[in-house]
C-alpha cells in the first residue's frame, strides 16, 4: 500500500558531517535508529509510527545519504552524534527505537544520558556479547546473504528489497565498511555497555523475533540483566532479525502501546 | 638484472577432493586437512630448494606469506628469511613481503628485519605489502583501515631504522611510548624496499612517490605496461625519471629437459582449481573497505555473480598464449623470456618456478635449468637492453635519499 504519510527530508550538519534526516508525523517524538545495513528510504513500519508520533529517521553519518565521518571510531561516537542531533532539534521527552545494530546505538545513547528519555525500545539489539552463540559475521558472507539471513521468510526479503539493484549492493558495501570502521573488534558488541546500562531511568521494552539468525536470543537475557528491573521481553513469532521489515504491524503496535502507556 | 627464484611453497599434500566438496580452498577450509608430517617434509624440502637455487646461481630468493590456505605454507616470511640469512652466503633475501597492516607492533617488525639484515650480513631486501583481503580476515585486522595502517606502519618502521632512539610515536593506528630497539639494520640508510602488487593504482602511485621499485605480480604484458606508465608519470611529477631499476616482474616459468614434461608440470600452476589463491568467496578477497572505492561498483556486481572477475579467470592455454605462464626447455623458455623483457623492460625479475604437486626431483631439475641456463642468458640479454637492477644502477633507497631530483616544474616557474 503506498504511503499517505508526508515525509520531509532535511540535511543537518552534526560534528562537521552533513547528516540526512527524514521526519514525519505529530505527537511524542520517536528517534528511530536503523540497522547496520542502513535503511530503505521509506518503510511501512515508519509510516505506521508516524500516524501517532513525530518520527525521526536519520541516516547514520557514513550510511545512506549521510556523509562519511572518517574520524569516527566507535558506536559510542555514533551515540554522541545523535545526542547532538536531538539538541539541535530541541527535542524533548524523546523515546528511542533501536533496530538491531540501532538497538546498540540506542542503548549507548541511553547509557550516556540516563535521565533523558521517555522510553527505550530495543528490537533485537546488538551491543552485548550473547551468552550463547555469536552475532552473525557479515564479513565472510555476501551482501545479499547477510540481509537474507535477517528474515524468517524470504518472501518478506523480496517484498522489501525486490530484485536487488546495484545501487542497493553498493549501499550495503558502504554500510558494511562503516560497520567495520566502528564495530570490527570486538565484532558488534561493547565489553563495557552491560556495566553502564543500570542507571537508565527510561523503561525499556526488548523485542525479539523467534527466528533471529543474526543476533542470538540469548542476548535478550543479557540486556534484561544489564537494564534496571522491569525491562519487558516480547517475542514476535515467525520473525527474523529485521522485525521492522518482517512484521511491521506487530512491532509498530508494541512500540505504540509501550510508548503511550502510563 | 636481478634474477630471483620464487615458489608459493604449496601445501600440496591435501586431498583436493575435500576442497571441491567444501567449495572453497581458503580462509574457512578446515586445517584438519593439514598433515604436519607432510608439512615437516615440505618445509625442509623447500629450504633445500632455496639453498640449491643459490648454489646454481640465482641472485636472490623471493619469499612471501599467506594465511589459512594450502596454496602457501609460509605463515611468517621472516621465519624463512631468518633461516636463509644463516644458511645461505650470497643471495639477496627478498621479502615480498611483510604485510604491514597485519602488524600490531611495527617496531617488532623493524627489529626482526634488522636482525635478518645483520645475520645475513646485509643481504635483506625488505618489501612490504598490504596483505590480501583474506589475510585481514584470517588475522582479525580491520580491512577498512588497511591502507592507512600500511602507510603509517611503513613510516614508523623507516623512522625506527633511520632515527636514533628513544623517540615516541603517537600515530592514528600505532602509539608507542619508547621506540628504541637495540637492533638496527646493517645496510644504510636502510635495506632496500620493493613493493609487489597486482591491481591497486594507489599502491603504484605510493611506490612511485617513495621511489621504491614496483614488482608487478604476473600481470599481462599490457597491464604491466600500463602500471609502468602510471608509475613513470608519478615519478616525473615528484622529480625523477623512472627506469628499469624501478620495475620488477614476477613470471611463472617452469623448465624441464623436454617440452612435454615442462608443459605437463606447468599445469600445476593451476592446481588450486584455477585460482592461485584457491577457491574463495569474492568478499573474502575484498572485504568492504579494503578495495579502492573507485572499484566498488564493479566489485559488488562481481561479488553477487552479475559481472565477471575484474582480474579475469583465463585458462591454462590462454595464460601460455599470453605469456603469463612460460614452460619448456631452456632454449624455448629463454626465447620467450627475451621477448617478454624486451616488452616490459624490468630490472628485477622473479621466476616462480614450481607449484602444486611437481615432484621434488622435477623441482630441482627446474631450479638447476632456471638458474644455470635460463638466468645467465637473460642476464646477458638484459645487459644488452640496459636493464639495470637497483644494485647495478646504484639507485637511491628511497626518494628521501635521492640527489638527482629535478625541481618540480611548477615550483621552478
Amino acid at each position: 500500500m503506498p504511503s499517505t504519510v508526508a515525509w520531509a527530508d532535511t540535511t543537518i550538519t552534526l560534528a562537521g558531517v552533513k547528516t540526512h534526516l527524514s521526519r514525519a508525523g505529530n505527537g511524542p517524538v520517536l528517534l528511530v535508529l536503523h540497522h547496520d545495513i542502513g535503511t530503505p528510504e521509506r518503510l511501512s513500519f515508519y509510516d505506521l509510527l508516524a500516524e501517532r508520533f513525530t518520527v525521526l529517521v536519520p541516516h547514520y553519518p557514513g550510511w545512506g545519504r549521510s556523509e562519511r565521518p572518517t574520524w569516527m571510531r566507535s558506536v559510542r561516537d555514533l551515540a554522541a552524534i545523535h545526542q547532538w542531533l536531538l539538541a539541535e532539534l530541541g527535542a524533548a521527552d524523546v523515546s528511542l527505537v533501536g533496530l538491531g545494530f540501532g538497538g546498540w546505538v540506542a542503548a549507548e545513547i541511553a547509557s550516556l544520558a540516563p535521565r533523558d528519555f521517555r522510553r527505550l525500545v530495543l528490537a533485537a539489539p546488538m551491543g552485548i556479547k550473547p551468552p550463547e552463540g555469536d552475532i552473525l559475521d557479515q564479513a565472510i558472507i555476501s551482501y545479499v546473504a547477510y540481509p537474507q539471513a535477517g528474515f524468517h521468510d524470504q518472501e518478506n526479503f523480496r517484498r522489501v528489497f525486490g530484485e536487488v539493484s546495484t545501487d542497493q549492493l553498493e549501499a550495503w558495501d558502504i554500510a558494511r565498511e562503516m560497520s567495520f570502521r566502528i564495530a570490527w573488534k570486538p565484532y558488534m558488541y561493547s565489553q563495557t555497555l552491560p556495566h553502564l546500562l543500570g542507571g537508565v531511568r527510561a523503561r525499556a521494552l526488548i523485542v525479539w523475533g523467534d527466528d533471529d539468525k543474526i543476533v542470538p536470543l540469548s542476548a535478550a537475557e543479557a540486556y534484561r540483566r544489564a537494564l534496571p528491573d522491569g525491562a519487558r521481553l516480547e517475542i514476535v513469532p515467525g520473525c527474523g532479525h529485521f522485525i521492522d521489515m518482517e512484521k511491521p504491524e506487530a512491532l509498530a503496535r508494541l512500540v505504540a502501546d509501550f510508548v503511550t502507556a502510563d | 638484472m636481478h634474477l630471483m627464484y620464487f615458489t608459493e611453497q604449496p601445501m600440496s599434500a591435501y586431498d583436493a577432493d575435500e576442497g571441491r566438496r567444501y567449495g572453497a580452498t581458503a580462509l574457512t577450509f578446515s586445517n584438519r586437512h593439514f598433515d604436519p608430517v607432510a608439512g615437516s617434509r615440505l618445509y625442509n624440502q623447500y629450504l633445500e630448494d632455496y639453498i640449491y637455487a643459490e648454489e646454481c646461481g640465482a641472485d636472490g630468493i623471493m619469499l612471501n606469506e599467506h594465511h589459512n590456505a594450502p596454496f602457501c605454507m609460509q605463515a611468517k616470511t621472516n621465519i624463512f628469511a631468518s633461516i636463509l640469512a644463516a644458511v645461505t652466503k650470497r643471495v639477496k633475501i627478498v621479502l615480498l613481503g611483510n604485510p604491514l597492516p597485519l602488524a600490531e607492533n611495527p617496531i617488532r617488525l623493524a627489529e626482526e628485519l634488522a636482525m635478518i639484515d645483520m645475520i645475513s650480513k646485509g643481504r635483506l631486501v625488505s618489501g612490504f605489502v598490504r596483505g590480501g583481503g583474506q589475510e585481514q580476515l584470517a588475522t582479525g585486522v580491520n580491512p577498512a583501515y588497511n591502507r592507512e595502517r600500511f602507510e603509517e606502519a611503513h613510516d614508523l618502521v623507516v623512522k625506527t631504522w633511520t632515527q636514533p632512539g628513544p623517540f615516541r610515536w603517537e600515530g592514528t593506528h600505532y602509539q608507542h611510548r619508547v621506540v628504541n630497539p637495540w637492533a638496527v639494520p646493517l645496510q644504510k640508510p636502510y635495506p632496500r624496499v620493493w613493493i609487489p602488487g597486482v591491481l591497486s593504482k594507489e599502491t603504484i602511485l605510493w611506490s612511485a612517490r617513495h621511489r621504491y621499485p614496483y614488482v608487478a605480480l604476473n600481470t599481462t604484458i599490457e597491464a604491466t605496461k600500463n602500471i609502468w606508465n602510471i608509475y613513470s608519470q608519478q615519478a616525473r611529477e615528484v622529480g625523477y625519471e623512472a627506469g628499469p631499476e624501478n620495475f620488477g616482474y614476477l613470471i611463472r616459468v617452469h623448465v624441464q629437459d623436454s617440452e612435454e614434461k615442462a608443459l605437463q608440470n606447468a599445469r600445476q600452476f593451476m592446481w588450486m582449481q584455477g585460482e592461485f589463491t584457491g577457491l574463495a568467496h569474492p568478499v573474502w578477497a575484498n572485504p568492504s573497505g579494503y578495495f579502492s572505492p573507485s572499484g566498488r561498483r564493479g566489485f559488488v556486481e562481481f561479488a553477487v555473480g552479475r559481472a565477471v572477475n575484474p582480474r579475469g579467470a583465463p585458462t591454462f592455454e590462454q595464460q601460455i598464449a599470453d605469456t603469463q605462464i612460460i614452460a619448456g626447455t631452456p632454449d624455448t623458455v629463454i626465447e620467450r623470456l627475451k621477448t617478454l623483457i624486451e616488452h616490459t623492460r624490468p630490472g628485477i625479475m622473479a621466476f616462480w618456478g614450481n607449484d602444486g604437486k611437481v615432484s621434488a626431483e622435477d623441482t630441482r631439475t627446474c631450479i638447476r635449468l632456471l638458474c644455470q641456463e635460463v638466468m645467465p642468458a637473460i642476464r646477458e640479454h638484459g645487459k644488452k637492453l640496459g636493464l639495470n637492477s637497483p644494485f647495478e644502477a646504484d639507485a637511491p633507497v628511497s626518494i628521501e635519499y635521492s640527489k638527482d631530483l629535478r625541481q618540480r616544474a611548477a615550483a621552478a616557474e
